[in-house]
């Protein structure tokens, strides 16, 4: 198969896609820290603060999960964990996927939506081997609680200056964004105060940011179109909009503009 | 809510099972800057490492198209398994 080199950036993106996955043996290792990166130590005082913040999450989702949000938050799980099988290509010889953390905050709520990524990183590092076991408070730290974090600051912040459904699948889609770098900095944090190998943290902090930038852009496109079809079908049930006019159930809002 | 349900689910499953096939294999953002910077050389192996999962194949299904599928759906189901029994556990009852 001969690849030209000047094909419109589409289609050459799409090709390299497939030829990639043909040839290539299925290794799916995702952004999840495995063992050995970090020390002992922070790995250990990542797991406190995790399991700190998750005990505080599991008191304060109670208020964002009722019997319609709790189904959903399952299904953000369930669709965060598959999402993450999907590596697309961001850059030569790079991959990335769906992260999740802003997605599930905005679908339902910060503190549910960390929940639902730990659940989701802890089946990956327990049966799938995706993800060190000794680097769990690190994964969650980073994928789950400061994704969640960032994720819905930023959205709650960007809906302030939207009023319509598609202005707030927009602000969702830079929450996403924004999330992805945020995570790979905080790697890099915990990787300058207990890293195993001696290297130049601006240059790593340089590299993670790039590419997670790149990353994130995907990670913004999936977040608003995810955000996008819910708000459509039920808006009435999504946290992040809460208390405001675009939660209101789609029929209802039509008969008001009628 | 049974619709969404039911249409998230389905993309999920074609999603774990199907789609993931043709994900890239190319190592993502962190593992390229791990290998690229000398990070990578101190990995250990997860202890994990021995599940019939591990590496979303599956152990018994050489095929890697079956055996990633496989591996998917079983991530699906427990997923689900944990993720609606957490939240079903700790939803608000007062509504």
């Amino acid at each position: 198969m001969v690849l030209g080199n000047r094909r419109s950036g589409l289609i050459a993106y799409c090709e390299q896609f497939a030829i990639r996955a043909y040839a290539g043996a299925m290794h799916l290792l995702a952004m999840h820290v495995p063992d050995g990166f970090l020390t002992l130590p922070i790995s250990g005082l990542a797991l406190v603060l995790s399991l700190g913040i998750l005990a505080l999450a599991v008191s304060r989702a109670r208020s964002e999960l009722d019997d319609r949000t709790a189904p959903l938050a399952g299904l953000t799980a369930v669709f965060i964990f598959a999402a993450q099988m999907i590596n697309f290509p961001v850059a030569a010889g790079t991959s990335g996927h769906l992260l999740g953390g802003a997605l599930a905050a905005i679908l339902v709520g910060p503190w549910a939506g960390m929940l639902v990524v730990t659940v989701v990183l802890a089946v990956q590092a327990l049966l799938f081997a995706d993800g060190g076991l000794t680097a769990i408070g690190i994964n969650v730290l980073n994928m789950a609680i400061v994704t969640a974090a960032v994720g819905w600051l930023v959205f709650r912040l960007g809906l302030r200056f939207v009023r319509s459904t598609k202005g707030a699948a927009v602000v969702a889609g830079l929450a996403g964004f924004l999330s992805v770098p945020a995570a790979a900095l905080a790697f890099v944090a915990e990787y300058a105060i207990g890293g195993t190998a001696p290297v130049s943290l601006a240059a790593v902090a340089a590299a993670m940011g790039g590419i997670h930038v790149l990353i994130g852009i995907g990670e913004g496109v999936i977040t608003g179109l995810v955000v996008a079809a819910v708000l459509a079908s039920r808006p009435d049930i999504v946290v992040g909009v809460r208390g405001t006019p675009l939660a209101d159930p789609v029929p209802a809002r039509q008969a008001v503009a009628a | 809510m049974k619709r969404l349900l039911i249409v998230g689910g389905l993309v999920a499953l074609v999603l774990a099972a199907v789609v993931s096939y043709y994900a890239s294999s190319q190592p993502d953002g962190l593992n390229k800057v791990a290998e690229d910077y000398g990070i990578a050389a101190n990995e250990q192996q997860s202890a994990a490492a021995d599940s019939p999962l591990a590496e979303y194949s599956f152990t018994g299904i050489s095929d890697q198209r079956w055996g990633g599928a496989t591996a998917g759906v079983v991530g699906v189901a427990v997923t689900a398994a944990l993720g609606f029994g957490l939240f079903y556990l700790i939803r608000d009852r007062r509504h």
